[in-house]
């Protein structure tokens, strides 16, 4: 059972998070390609490693990124997707 | 037998009672059942595994391989307790496993005279024609442990408690208890957990610390201030798991007739002081009852005041026996120290030991320690690896594990020292390593001529180490052996992978409370007294609990609603209101259909897509004003909705602007539907114009109820005039009783879910995810306004326009009508098409049922090219069963809609 940090409420249990996308992914468009739409949709790079993803706090319902190894499975950080965005 | 005096975990003051295979004996609180069995002599406790050997009890705690009991206790019962960690208990009653009738006399006992022909793998060898489940049911049968009482059902649930602390110390030994004092004494708060009875370890039997202090003195002093420093230990507790980030699971014993209390602790810091586990020494017959743990004899001589034996052999390889022999020299018992041992006489109790010289020695208690080997399991489940220790004959943590500190003997600073003496060849007459699993030296050779040569192959096909003790003792000597036989070194041999649970864990203690009603809770309307009073049939729909049907006869309630008027709760559906300048604009790029061209005061129907373009949710949306709107979602989608839209909000528009609030549990919802509805309603007083001209078909209205709020909209599920009426929770029942007391002059019914779904299907009126699949796009329902005419970016757009969606032979959503005369159609029933001799499904019946109103089946259903089949007369076929139905349009009933916007 992780436990990870909301950048909002602090350290919670993961069962009150949801992982939504790894972090970077753009939204295509009517526009895109068929290879480029198959990729938004359905592939993922699965990095073996630090990792960065978006994820919900469900009971806050604040999206933010959160930093973490996915081997290991520690927890480096997170912060509001917003800020993210802006920096 | 029991000494005269002695005994410092016993009160000899208070006598219990017990019953072992049927036989009473007693013994003295403080005792665990294996202390008295032995204080009363019994020697077969139970028979094994496989071959039925007669067992006695090896030691004193977790790693107890044989002493495995049925125990029952004023209603509680536990089918394979350990009868060195059961406490005593007046009543308790305590039967052998594996044993017909009982161990003493067991009538599988000839299976031992068979061990040559039933070696490691022979099942699989043998059972193989004609198949392994004919075999399967009566092996069972014959092996294993105890069986489940299926008459019983606890009386009490186990708890489930969440903790945290500075330091949590693991094993309340010498080790254990300074790494707490020394934490304490540091101010940091601290909780120890200990498996045993009273705190301690070692400390409770040896007479001396690791630094050489007084044992008994130096315990009562250090438990003193760690009671003063506020030190939390818990007894009778067992660390049976480390997860990630920290997380340790204990289960607590507290009370013998109560499941354990599972608690979870996060501490920053674990110590690990788990001790060490004695090993037995592998030779021929060193199962025999009456062989056991020398530091296990100590402990019940010390503890209890039992003496296991008046003739006792003592066979070590290390020097941690030497207080052994001497504490059971002075209470008068003949011992003989010898370093190893040739074979053991006497089948139900050891009748003489033969040493390596081939000389006799008379006993009638064989005492052995085979060396120590370090309790890492939770350090391992930690990810911390192992190395292998010559000099300590042990593996020892080798780096260390961030957050995991092990200390004392299970870091492998033992104060003994070991001459290690591993199995070089298996013997002539069986030598056990494993006891529960009844693995020799024999099966493990086995293994290794037939090239199971790795540890993880060898713990499969010897089952060596996979019994309920997990090979707490048996592992060491099987890797060992392994090594020997392969001609490699223990090093290089290798462990098996250490998993959680340490020790067998009680189901009960991961159910706690979720059983019965809490196992997955339902959510409840506000109304439901109401509706069980009114006679209201329940049913799970979509996590909510509602009234199925008022009336067995179901055909009867739709057609009451169809002909007069029918009464509805419809508060589980979705009312999510998303606020802000730019609603209009989130709820357009969130939908199929556009929203923001919405007027205040009406209402729309739409769908909504997931990215991959099939059809997600359907609901109407009703513009509250020019900044606010209604998202009624269905009532299963509730969450998914909110969340989605969450997500769209912070993810790709200004959040500032936009505000998302779920208001579904604040409002109850009645609709009130069929032809006099309205007049219903009127009769209500509402103060609303509600003639078709002045409040019609998809808009909104406010009005006041009692005082408060009333919200009226009106759509239809049913395809006739209906309204939903909202009011606060809190108004919920008045409303329903203004509504009764109404509707009773018109006759009015109560309408469960599944009446409401004959009206619905009539009028071909979609169920996502019943009606659709995960294939489905919404031109398949016949929606293509928006994918043409829409020029924006909406969630699935993209979708709509791949190769795949523009195929043209897509599953259709059409009705269904029956043309053979039979009832309905099944649902699910396949629709078939032949071509040259091979027939094919070209769809499927999603939604069938009898209609009241037109007086014959209906169905709906996802054909493929359904459009251009219209009129086409195809073949369903159900369980072999072909019926004929003619593909006809999805709405059987009004479909100009002149009941609608009556």
């Amino acid at each position: 059972m992780h436990l990870i940090c909301c950048p909002f409420c602090g350290n919670r249990d993961e069962t009150e998070f949801r992982f939504a996308v790894e972090a970077g992914k753009r939204r295509g468009s009517v526009s895109s390609s068929p290879d480029e739409w198959a990729k938004y949709l359905y592939f993922q790079n699965n990095v073996k490693g630090d990792t960065r993803e978006v994820w919900m706090h469900l009971t806050c319902g604040e999206l933010f990124i959160l930093s973490r190894n996915s081997v290991t499975h520690s927890i480096h950080g997170s912060e509001p997707v917003r800020k993210a965005a802006e920096a | 037998m029991r000494l005269p005096s002695g005994g410092t975990g016993i009160t000899r003051e208070k006598e219990l009672s017990f019953a072992f295979d049927g036989k009473p004996h007693r013994g003295f609180e403080g005792d665990t059942v294996a202390s008295a069995l032995l204080a009363a002599g019994v020697r077969t406790v139970g028979r094994s595994f496989k071959y039925h050997r007669p067992r006695g009890i090896w030691g004193h705690g977790v790693e107890e391989p044989n002493a495995i009991f049925d125990v029952k206790l004023a209603g509680f019962h536990e089918p394979n307790a350990r009868g060195t960690t059961t406490p005593l208990a007046d009543g308790l009653v305590v039967r052998s496993i594996n044993a017909r009738p009982d161990a003493s006399r067991d009538r599988f006992g000839f299976l031992d005279r068979f061990a040559k022909f039933i070696p490691a793998g022979f099942y699989y060898k043998t059972f193989m024609w004609p198949s392994w489940e004919r075999f399967e049911p009566r092996i069972r049968a014959m092996a294993g442990l105890g069986e489940i009482d299926r008459e019983w059902a606890p009386k009490a649930f186990s708890s489930h408690v969440h903790d945290t602390c500075d330091v949590l110390v693991v094993g309340a030994g010498n080790s254990g208890l300074r790494a707490a004092l020394a934490a304490a004494r540091d101010g940091r708060s601290v909780t120890v957990v200990d498996e045993g009875f009273a705190p301690g370890g070692q400390l409770l039997y040896r007479s001396r610390t690791a630094d050489g202090e007084h044992a008994e003195e130096w315990l009562a002093s250090t438990l003193a201030e760690l009671s003063r420093l506020g030190v939390t230990i818990m007894s009778r507790s067992t660390a049976y798991g480390i997860y990630d980030h920290n997380l340790v699971c204990v289960a607590e014993l507290k009370k013998a007739t109560n499941p354990p209390i599972s608690h979870r602790i996060r501490p920053k810091q674990i110590v690990l002081a788990t001790g060490a586990i004695e090993r037995p020494l592998v030779f021929p017959n060193n199962d025999r009852p009456g062989i056991m743990s020398a530091a296990s004899a100590l402990f019940y001589l010390r503890r209890h005041g039992v003496r296991v034996g008046e003739r006792i052999v003592i066979a070590s390889n290390n020097d941690s026996t030497a207080e052994v022999a001497e504490a059971f020299r002075v209470v008068g018992a003949n011992v003989t120290e010898v370093s190893s041992v040739a074979n053991v006489r006497g089948k139900n109790r050891v009748e003489a030991v033969i040493d390596e010289n081939g000389r006799s020695i008379p006993a009638d208690a064989l005492l052995v320690s085979g060396g120590y080997s370090p309790t890492v399991h939770l350090f391992c489940q930690a990810k911390g690896k192992l190395a292998w220790s010559d000099e300590r004959a042990a593996f020892v943590p080798k780096d260390e594990v961030q957050g995991v500190k092990v200390i004392g003997s299970a870091n492998g600073d033992f104060r003994w020292r070991v001459q290690a003496s591993w199995p070089t060849k298996p013997t002539k007459e069986r030598a056990w390593i494993d006891f529960q699993n009844d693995v020799t030296s024999k099966d493990v050779a086995l293994a290794a001529r037939e090239n199971f040569r790795s540890v993880e192959h060898l713990k499969r096909y010897t089952t060596l180490g996979m019994a309920t003790d997990q090979g707490k003792t048996s592992n060491v000597n099987g890797l060992a052996a392994l090594a020997a036989f392969t001609g490699r070194s223990i090093a290089e041999t290798g462990t098996t992978t250490f998993r959680p649970p340490y020790t067998p864990v009680s189901m009960m203690a991961f159910t706690g409370y979720r059983h019965g009603q809490l196992f997955n809770p339902v959510r409840r309307l506000a109304l439901e007294t109401e509706h069980r009073a009114a006679g209201a049939i329940f049913g799970e729909y979509g996590g909510w609990l509602r009234p199925a049907a008022y009336d067995r006869d179901i055909q009867s309630e739709a057609l009451r609603a169809r002909e007069g008027v029918g009464i509805f709760d419809a508060s589980p559906l979705g009312k999510v209101e998303v606020i802000g300048p730019d609603a209009g604009l989130l709820l357009d790029f969130n939908g199929y259909g556009k929203v923001s061209t919405l007027k205040p005061g009406r209402i729309r129907y739409g769908l909504t897509l997931n990215e991959n373009g099939s059809v997600y949710d359907d609901g109407v949306i009703a513009r509250l004003d020019e900044t606010r709107f209604l998202v009624s979602c269905s009532s299963s989608h509730v969450t998914g909705v909110h969340l989605r839209l969450e997500d769209i909000r912070q993810d790709l528009f200004d959040p500032t602007r936009l505000s998302i609030h779920n208001a579904t549990s604040r409002w109850a919802t009645l609709t009130v539907t069929g032809p006099k509805s309205r007049s219903l309603l009127d009769s209500l007083s509402l103060g609303l114009d509600l003639g078709n001209e002045a409040f019609p078909h998809m808009s909104w209205r406010m009005a006041t109820f009692e005082g408060g709020p009333v919200r009226l909209a009106r759509v239809s599920f049913s395809g006739d005039l209906s309204f939903e009426v909202s009011v606060p929770q809190s108004k919920a029942a008045s409303l329903f009783c203004a509504l009764r007391e109404a509707g009773a002059r018109f006759n009015a019914t109560m309408l469960g879910l599944e009446a409401l779904m004959i009206l619905r299907a009539e009028k071909g009126y979609i169920v996502i995810g019943k009606d659709t699949d995960g294939l489905t796009l919404p031109h398949d329902l016949g929606i293509v306004g928006p994918r043409d005419k829409r020029t924006d970016e909406f969630v699935g757009r993209r979708s709509l326009f791949t190769e795949w969606a523009q195929e043209k032979k897509r599953r259709q959503f059409t009705g269904l009508s029956i043309t053979d005369g039979g009832g309905p159609l099944a649902t699910g029933a396949h629709a078939i098409e032949r071509v040259t001799g091979k027939s094919r499904s070209i769809g499927f019946v999603t939604s069938s049922y009898f209609s009241p109103t037109i007086g014959k089946p209906i169905a709906l259903g996802l054909i493929e090219n359904a459009m251009e089949r219209q009129g086409e007369i195809i073949e369903m076929q159900h369980l072999g069963a072909v019926r004929k139905a003619r593909v006809s349009a999805a709405c059987a009933f009004d479909p100009e809609g002149a009941r609608l916007n009556a």
